[in-house]
């Protein structure tokens, strides 16, 4: 069973599924460091699917369908920012209404485009490192991949990097735990955590239009499949550690893409099974490392200068 | 510095020692480098500044006296740019400014050190140093802290960079924050409130820290409700009371005349000149009369706890009916883990006799055997803020008669009793269904101690009782504390206010780490010994 | 303040008013511009859903009967919002709770159980299932303080997964070929309302709702649950059994949850279909809300819901606008509304003088 194609077959899927919840879930990593919890990301991912697919289809152009993407994430996460940041709405109450309304949305915007049908998209070219990618079996696996992959690679290390090595990095982690500190220093709270939550949708849209455009080419209703809650749970876990956000990531990609692989080598597993997988797994964790599951103190907490 | 601010201290001559730049700056010639013109500031119902006038001088250290309410951080607000002015103007070297945010303040040299730490627990000192630089820069963590030691090292204070904020007292905290602001290039220095939560040595520490900075040309603003201290470290000091400056004492009368003068002259102006209540800043108060050795109430063997951030360790006493037992200590040396073991609020080892009978079990089981909590935390946990007066007067009660019957809530009764406690305790409340949270803080006080001493309370446990309450409430409060002892109930009183232990304890252990001192009766020596006993638990923090 | 009250009385209402009628009015605007978008007509959109789902006879009988369950979700999650547990894991409950109902009802009818009992293990089924698949979120909280938006979340969409599964492996009907559960024949289920078509589930909804309602507002219990919701450690210091409170409510908020899914099998569906999920439990949280956890305003919001999806259910096969829209009009009621009540509060907040 632990054949050659299987493991690519299982490692090329885990990349792809692991992708969205990547880039959802380095994007809600960076929220939560300012103090903002994204309960709309599943909303933001799903507008992006729904972007991506349409722009590439209108296109032909995958990589204008993962700019729509990640800018109708963008435009979702305006009204979080607004309603929550902004204006201090309870930022569940309008987290699940944005769900809700990009649900909505996004399911009768398809049904006037295309009614009852569900056109695809061609295949995407994979961006091969020249040479290594040759190699057997590791060249495949590593050097071979969609360029959003190895974007979001780069995110990964970009992150990484502006947490623990730049002034913006210091700031984003006062805005989370001691936002008045901030303040009295000059910084202004309420941009950085409205800019955070931007970057935040284009992130998450950008990984919504990678499920649509170049995972499964073709945008289903409801696509998003509790995608952004499972990202939101990997960015609670890894807390300020983008590489623990990329190997969570991959792990629960490698669950998702396991019906494909064991398919592939002629296994059959009920497709709900391998839906259960991802959700099991979180509840697993989060049983065994729950109490670290630590979350900044200002967390989920409006910011107004002056009140304590 | 050894002086604890709660002694009366004699205060011209003592500080012959230190920079006396300020002292010949009565006025003439020199310009305020920060001065307020009429500032006015409302809030609902409340006019928090009424045209205040000020002038802060370099080289002076200014301290803004007032009761809790006089608005002097409201003051601090404008100052430090959180809030601004409705009326009036702030001028910075004699020109109008707008102080919109907190960074126009740091901008034009006004740095604030506030009362609650505006570090950032989970970064390292000199990551908190970065803060607000620009955005895309990349801090230079070792020359940074090469130069946070070089600039501490000239007013002596005693910074480590590296470590992480969590880990230091608030005193060290405290001179992180003012090394941050003088290295901001800041030219008055605001201190809110900044001895509220320092030991006695470290308050003097700060005294002479202040005293050093004016000497070096800064205008240094201190703000505090406590007149010994201004008393103590003062050039200037200017007097608010409801919002108004009403009077400013200019450095040469203060060193003319005696402190006795100087406090009676203070006095007057804090409380007004036709105020009769009992001047409670004095020690001469009659002490309670001795310990009249009722039969043994509370009593306390072995009491320890594991986990929380200060464990107790062995903790063993006794209380005796109509007995006032101060606990004396820091803030943060088990007096909370104290409070909440005796309640049955955490887990604790040991054993509990109360008239005789081992009691354990929750607050519940204690509460109805006769043990009754006063919490600090008002708001954080002794009220439910949304919920009405009534029903957070019978908040311990939920589901005993004659409130509820039969699981069903019985609101005339309650709101009788309500209205009953809300008259005897004097509550100032629009009504028993207004919610708990629109009290003042002292009325919310009420709202506990009416809670918590009527029924069957024997033992009662009050827990910084006073903390953050104005005069009148205070004494209101004090008088309570008093009764419920002449009524015969046994008080344990944790405090960190000495001279409030002082004048209300029979007797007075100290808390220091989780372990308890042995008890000593409140007589004159009792003052230097407690003192002692604090500040040997410090290990002698000196600056 | 009753001074500036009495003589502003008039503009006090209209503002009230406004701050009531407003949002509704900034809902159905949005919404027709969105039909515009879709190319319908808003204003015979809005006639033929109100026709459909509350007018005509038969309609308004479905809106009713639709009721039941939902009432029974909101009472779950009144339960739960006001004791400050953030049950979002409805779905799940709901649906695993059905397809044990579903399972269970018709084998017992076979075995010759009377119906009255046979309804009332099916019921009993549900409110065990619903509260069993919220065990370990309601432990995380209690033991660990685990956030339980997300462990309820997650353990929805394993419920909702492995419901799917069961109908598709375990209750599979023989007797037919598509995928669903035994069918429970119509007079073994919950009885209609007198002559109509209206379920009993109705009545159900109705009671426990009241039920609920005067619980959190009467009893003890309800009050020592609105304390830990409203200040927990206010009451941990008044010596109730936190821990053990929190248990109490996510038991009791997803038994009614699994009830509700019970009464719709047992008194509407019958069986259940595989991948059937109608997504109840995610469109009744807004609803809760709206009502400021309200029992009775919950009644009035559900009848508006449920008429509203009737309504759109209809107007999908007729005028061509798929029920999705319904999540689009309760999303936009939700913001609305929550925008109202800042406005509101604000203005509270300045008049304070």
């Amino acid at each position: 069973m632990l054949s050659e194609t299987f493991l690519i077959t299982l490692f090329l899927g885990a990349v792809m599924a692991g992708m969205p919840l990547l880039l959802a879930g380095l994007g809600e990593q960076l929220s939560e460091r300012a103090g903002v919890l994204n309960i709309g990301l599943e909303g933001m991912m799903l507008a992006g699917a729904w972007a991506g697919f349409v722009a590439a289809w209108a296109s032909g152009s995958a990589g204008l369908g993962f700019l729509a993407g990640a800018g109708a994430g963008l435009v979702v996460a305006a009204f979080m920012a607004l309603f929550c940041v902004i204006m201090a709405l309870n930022q569940i109450v309008v987290g699940i209404a944005l769900v809700l309304a990009v649900q909505g949305l996004t399911a009768l915007l398809h049904f006037v485009q295309f009614s009852q049908s569900y056109p695809r998209l061609d295949g995407m070219q994979a961006w091969a490192v020249p040479g290594l990618s040759q190699i057997p079996l590791l060249g495949p696996m590593l050097f071979s991949h969609n360029p959003v992959v190895w974007l979001g690679l780069a995110l990964t290390a970009a992150m990484a990097f502006l947490y623990r090595q730049t002034n913006l990095g210091i700031a984003l982690q006062a805005a989370g735990d001691r936002p008045a500190a901030l303040d009295a220093l000059g910084g202004n709270v309420t941009r950085l955590r409205v800019l955070t939550v931007l970057t935040t949708g284009a992130l998450a849209g950008l990984g919504g239009a990678f499920m649509s455009v170049a995972v499964a080419g073709v945008f289903v209703p409801f696509m998003s499949h509790g995608n952004g809650f499972i990202a939101i749970v990997l960015a609670m876990l890894a807390r300020g550690r983008p590489l623990w956000v990329l190997g969570g990531a991959f792990l629960f990609g490698a669950s998702l893409s396991m019906t494909t692989a064991l398919q592939v080598v002629g296994v059959n597993v009920p497709v709900d099974v391998i839906q259960m997988l991802p959700f099991a797994m979180v509840m697993l964790v989060l049983v065994l490392a729950g109490r670290k599951a630590n979350l900044p103190a200002a967390l989920g907490e409006s910011f107004e200068r002056g009140a304590r | 510095m050894q002086t604890p601010p709660g002694a009366a201290l004699p205060p011209a001559d003592d500080r012959a020692g230190y920079g006396r730049a300020g002292s010949g700056v009565t006025g003439a010639g020199i310009r305020p480098v920060v001065a307020l013109q009429n500032v006015t500031r409302r809030f609902p119902g409340v006019l928090a500044s009424d045209a205040v006038s000020l002038g802060f001088l370099p080289g002076e250290v200014h301290v803004l006296l007032g009761e809790n309410g006089a608005g002097k951080s409201t003051l601090v607000a404008m100052l430090s740019g959180l809030q601004q002015p409705d009326a009036g103007q702030i001028l910075i070297d004699g020109a109008a400014v707008s102080l919109a945010a907190p960074r126009d303040a740091l901008r034009l040299g006004i740095g604030t050190v506030f009362q609650h730490s505006m570090l950032v627990p989970s970064l390292s000192v000199v990551d908190n140093f970065t803060l607000g630089g620009p955005w895309w820069q990349r801090p230079d963590r070792k020359a940074l802290a090469a130069r946070i030691q070089a600039a501490a090292a000239g007013p002596g204070l005693r910074v480590d960079p590296f470590a992480s904020v969590a880990s230091l007292s608030l005193g060290e905290r405290q001179q992180a924050e003012i090394l941050r602001a003088l290295m901001r290039g800041s030219r008055c220095l605001i201190l809110d409130e900044a001895t509220a939560m320092l030991t006695p040595q470290e308050a003097g520490a700060l005294g002479a820290l202040m005293r050093r900075l004016a000497a070096t040309g800064l205008a240094v603003v201190f703000i505090t409700h406590k007149l010994q201290e201004a008393l103590a470290f003062g050039d200037r000091i200017t007097v608010l009371r409801g919002g108004r400056n009403v009077g400013m004492i200019a450095p040469d009368v203060l060193q003319a005349r005696s402190g006795a003068e100087n406090t009676a002259h203070i006095v007057s102006l804090m409380f007004g000149e036709d105020s009769r209540r009992p001047d409670p800043l004095s020690h001469d108060l009659p002490r309670p009369a001795p310990p009249q050795k009722g039969p043994a109430l509370l009593k306390v063997a072995g009491l320890s706890t594991a986990g929380g951030p200060q464990p107790l360790r062995d903790i063993s006493f006794t209380l005796h009916a109509g007995e006032i037992f101060g606990i004396a200590g820091i803030d943060g040396n088990g007096q909370k883990a104290l409070a909440e073991a005796l309640a049955g609020q955490i887990p604790s080892t040991g054993t509990l006799h109360l008239g005789g009978a081992e009691i354990n079990g929750g607050v519940a089981a204690r509460r109805r055997a006769g043990l009754s909590y006063v919490t600090d935390d008002r708001l954080g946990e002794g009220i439910v803020a949304g919920f009405p007066v009534a029903t957070n007067l019978v908040l311990k009660e939920i589901g005993q008669p004659p409130f509820w019957r039969r699981g069903l809530v019985q609101s005339a009764t309650i709101a009788a009793a309500a209205r009953a406690l809300v008259q005897a305790f004097d509550i100032r409340t629009p009504d028993v269904t207004t919610p708990a949270g629109r009290l003042s803080g002292g009325n919310i006080q009420k709202v506990l101690l009416a809670r918590e001493l009527t029924g069957q309370a024997q033992v009662v446990i009050f827990a910084k009782p006073t903390y953050g309450l104005d005069l009148q409430n205070i004494t209101a409060i004090r008088a309570r504390i008093r009764e419920a002892a002449g009524h015969g109930k046994a008080v344990l009183l944790i405090s960190t206010d000495l001279d409030e232990l002082l004048e209300l304890s029979d007797r007075i252990a100290v808390i220091e780490r989780g372990r308890l001192s042995p008890p000593y009766p409140n007589d004159d020596t009792a003052r230097a010994a407690i003192t002692r006993l604090i500040s040997g638990a410090t290990g002698g923090a000196d600056v | 303040m009753s001074e500036r009250f009495r003589t502003g009385a008039g503009r006090e209402l209209a503002i009230q008013a406004l701050f009531l009628i407003g949002p509704l009015l900034a809902v159905l605007i949005l919404g027709g511009l969105i039909l515009l978008a879709l190319g319908a007509n808003p204003f015979s959109y809005y006639a033929f859903v109100v026709e459909r789902g509350m007018l005509r006879p038969s309609g308004l009988e479905a809106t009713l009967t639709r009721m039941g369950p939902l009432l029974l979700i909101a009472s779950g999650l009144i339960i739960a919002f006001r004791a400050g547990v953030w049950n979002l894991g409805g779905d799940g409950q709901f649906l695993l709770a059905a397809v044990m109902a579903a399972a269970l009802a018709p084998l017992l009818h076979q075995a010759g159980w009377p119906v009255w009992l046979l309804l009332m293990a099916g019921l009993l089924t549900g409110a065990i299932t619903g509260a069993a698949w919220a065990v370990l979120p309601a432990l995380l909280r209690a033991r660990q303080g685990l956030n339980e938006i997300i462990t309820t979340l997650m353990m929805s969409f394993l419920g909702v997964s492995l419901a799917n599964l069961l109908v598709k492996l375990a209750f599979l009907d023989p007797t037919t070929t598509t995928p669903q559960t035994r069918t429970l024949p119509v007079e073994a289920r919950l009885p209609r309302l007198f002559d109509t078509t209206i379920s009993s589930g109705l009545l159900i909804g109705l009671v426990v709702v009241i039920l609920v309602h005067l619980m959190m507002t009467r009893t003890a219990f309800g009050l020592r649950l609105r304390v830990v919701g409203a200040n927990p450690r206010a009451a941990l210091h008044a010596g109730l059994a936190v821990p053990a409170l929190t248990i109490a409510v996510f038991a009791l908020s997803a038994g009614l949850v699994g009830l509700a899914g019970a009464v719709d099998v047992l008194g509407i569906q019958g069986n259940i279909r595989a991948d059937w999920n109608p997504a109840y439990s995610l469109s009744v949280v807004p609803l809760v809300f709206l009502a400021r956890l309200n029992g009775y305003g919950t009644i009035v919001y559900v009848f508006l819901f449920s008429a509203l999806s009737i309504g759109a259910e209809s107007a999908a096969r007729r005028l061509g606008v798929p029920g999705y829209f319904s999540l689009v009009i309760v999303a936009l009621m939700l913001i609305t509304f929550a925008l109202s009540d800042h406005f509101q509060k604000r203005r509270q907040r300045l008049s304070q003088i």
